[in-house]
């Protein structure tokens, strides 16, 4: 289904994820931060960037990855998303939601 | 405001076996919780407490007696080493779908805030000290102390 986000029309699932990267912006991960109550910082794009990049040369994600990552570990993970910090980053990121219950 | 729509917003797990398969229940069940953003404590009690004693939480094993699941007669799990064995065979797998130690999952619970508490009476009972424990459980408490833990709407409790 597509879902109007930062003023365009994106391709997402169900749950809100993108199905399309290509169509990820900056200003569309930052309207998605926004709705999830969160406010973008440096720090946030850094650790977007590091799991976009991850998706990238597909690598599976899970909470026990992210603290062996030399990025951040878990307790700043969750400090940066609270709410779910494996599955609100991801969205934001623009990638699938993990499937991972570690 | 929020209106309660019944969803799960915080769960109040009690371990009260130190068999592997147990203990990774419970450590998985609140890890995913703090995942997907509940909160999440767990209340350690009787033998529950081994998960979290220094000296032992690195030696817990699997059951091999009384339970079926491990379709082997019973009498052939009660032979010495059979535990250890069936356990060593866990962990590798375990290893391979890359789930972490006890002692590295309660490092990964902490981080994310859930909170560990030890039973009083089962303190007592067993003699163990404080400082005998994993160095970041929230405290000592009673019964009592871990429901007012619990209060709250959406607040769910399990007993394992």
């Amino acid at each position: 289904m597509e879902k109007e986000i930062a003023g365009k029309m994106i391709s997402v699932n169900d749950e809100g994820y993108l199905t399309d990267f290509s169509q990820w912006t900056k200003e569309v991960g930052e309207a998605i931060a926004a709705e999830n109550n969160i406010t973008m910082t440096p720090r946030h794009w850094e650790v977007i960037a590091y799991l976009q990049n991850e998706h990238k040369n597909n690598v599976a994600l899970s909470i026990r990855k992210i603290g062996k990552s030399n990025v951040l570990d878990i307790k700043e993970f969750y400090q940066l998303f609270p709410q779910g910090p494996l599955k609100t980053s991801t969205k934001i990121a623009g990638i699938p939601k993990p499937a991972s219950c570690i | 405001m929020n209106e309660y729509h019944g969803e799960i917003r915080k769960m109040m797990i009690i371990l009260s076996k130190a068999t592997l398969e147990n203990v990774y229940a419970a450590f998985v069940l609140a890890n995913g919780a703090r995942m997907e953003g509940i909160e999440a404590e767990i209340f350690f009690t009787f033998f529950g407490l081994e998960a979290i004693h220094k000296q032992k939480l690195e030696h817990l094993h699997i059951a091999t007696v009384g339970n079926p699941a491990m379709h082997m007669p019973t009498m052939l799990g009660g032979l010495p080493g059979m535990e250890s064995l069936a356990t060593m065979m866990m962990k590798k797998e375990m290893e391979k779908i890359d789930m972490p130690d006890v002692h590295e999952f309660l490092d990964i619970m902490v981080a994310s805030g859930v909170k560990l508490w030890a039973c009083k009476l089962a303190m007592d009972m067993f003699h163990y000290k404080k400082e005998d424990m994993y160095d970041d459980i929230g405290g000592i408490i009673t019964v009592g102390d871990f429901y007012k833990q619990g209060s709250g709407i959406g607040t769910h409790m399990l007993f394992i």
